[in-house]
């Protein structure tokens, strides 16, 4: 039982003067994410379905799609990092648990958003089909 | 780790039934949880059927008339009984309100009630509020100025200036809002809930307070002030309709807005 002041308890450690860049960067990144996809599901619609490798190999290859489809991976894993995060916080009361999934999140987020860059890369950068 | 069922202690029984004496009508009943902490029996839920002919058309109404006529072991908070104190808040038919105006005839079917969620209980329908007082006081709700109040009269206001801290005024700390919220339930030890972010919202936006920078420096943290995702549960609850979703949203631009 603890005898310290409910106020005390409620002041804590104070105030971490932080969290509007991760609430900023959430809302940012939302946007983003609205124009990346609607790229991606335009181009993938005005590719058509089954349309043969070569050509979505080719349409990947330009220099603009090869870009926005960089920035959709990175974007994405950014995002999905922060609202993970979120929810991470709102349920795992434990802190050292908290501490080691937000760590565990972040490293996961990392690889997979490497290897997506690197898929792209790999078109991009490949021999011509 | 998780904990998906209430501990041993707080799952509720079946309770004694209370009938209405012979010859009464027109009848509701009222399902109420019971804990008593003396008895070191778990909580339960008592039946109370109510002749509504010789009743007044609160909740609040109803829970006097079962004290007075029924059990007086029933224990609630009550005061005003026009919604001004804030005392008698509990969870009527699922929803935080307070049951001074809450109408009987609102409810279909049984009346269910039960004190505000996810507090502790003290007795019956009476939570312990000392975190959410203490919320309340931490962020130092009342005028803080470096300029010396001027010698014979009172600091000035515009009316419409006035008017921009008239509603979140109208708080009343019943604590509606607080307890309705999934985020507060979770992190109420750090979140302060949307009771304390509104009463630092009026205090902020009042124009002759002089501590703005230094109220939004210590609202700026994770847990104080970012656990809230606005489902606005607390806007729904509040039985002042007032908004509190809204001034936590106020606040969080009003962070960004002095970054750029």
């Amino acid at each position: 039982m603890s005898l310290r002041s409910p106020l005390g308890r409620v002041l804590g450690l104070g105030s971490a003067k932080g969290g509007a860049g991760h609430w900023y960067s959430q809302r940012v990144t939302a946007v983003a994410l609205v124009i990346l996809g609607c790229w991606f599901i335009a181009s993938l619609a005005l590719l058509g379905a089954g349309a043969p490798h070569a050509a979505v190999v080719a349409w990947l290859r330009s220099p603009f799609s090869a870009v926005m489809a960089l920035l959709l991976v990175a974007v994405t894993a950014y995002h999905a990092q922060l609202g993970l995060q979120v929810v991470f916080e709102d349920y795992i009361s434990d802190k050292g648990t908290r501490m080691v999934v937000l760590v565990a999140l972040k490293f996961a987020l990392v690889v997979a958003a490497l290897i997506g860059v690197l898929a792209v890369l790999r078109i991009a950068f490949g021999a011509q089909a | 780790m998780s904990q998906f069922r209430l501990p041993e202690n707080s799952r509720v029984q079946p309770g004694k039934s209370h009938a209405a004496p012979a010859g009464a009508k027109n009848l509701k009943t009222f399902r109420i949880y019971r804990f008593d902490p003396d008895s070191n029996q778990k909580p339960r839920v008592d039946t109370y059927e109510v002749d509504m002919d010789s009743c007044g058309p609160m909740v609040l109404d109803a829970l006097i008339k079962i004290k007075n006529e029924v059990d007086s072991t029933l224990t609630f908070r009550r005061s005003c009984r026009e919604g001004i104190c804030g005392s008698c808040a509990m969870n009527i038919d699922g929803v935080n309100t307070l049951a001074c105006t809450k109408a009987i005839g609102e409810i279909k079917g049984d009346a269910k009630i039960y004190p505000l969620p996810h507090l502790p209980v003290i007795k019956d329908l009476v939570p312990d509020l000392t975190n959410f007082y203490a919320q309340y006081a931490s962020v130092k709700p009342w005028l803080q100025t470096r300029t010396p109040a001027p010698p014979d009269r009172e600091r000035l206001q515009s009316k419409e200036d006035q008017e921009k801290i008239d509603r979140p005024s109208a708080c009343i700390l019943c604590a509606c809002c607080s307890t309705s919220c999934p985020s507060y339930w979770w992190n109420s030890d750090r979140f302060l809930g949307p009771a304390a972010l509104l009463a630092a919202y009026r205090w902020i936006i009042d124009t002759r307070d002089e501590a703005t920078g230094e109220r939004l420096d210590e609202l700026e943290d994770p847990f104080r002030l970012y656990r809230c995702h606005t489902i606005m549960n607390c806007a729904e609850a509040c039985p002042k309709d007032l908004n509190p979703s809204k001034a936590i949203a106020e606040i969080k631009k009003m962070i960004v807005e002095r970054q750029h």
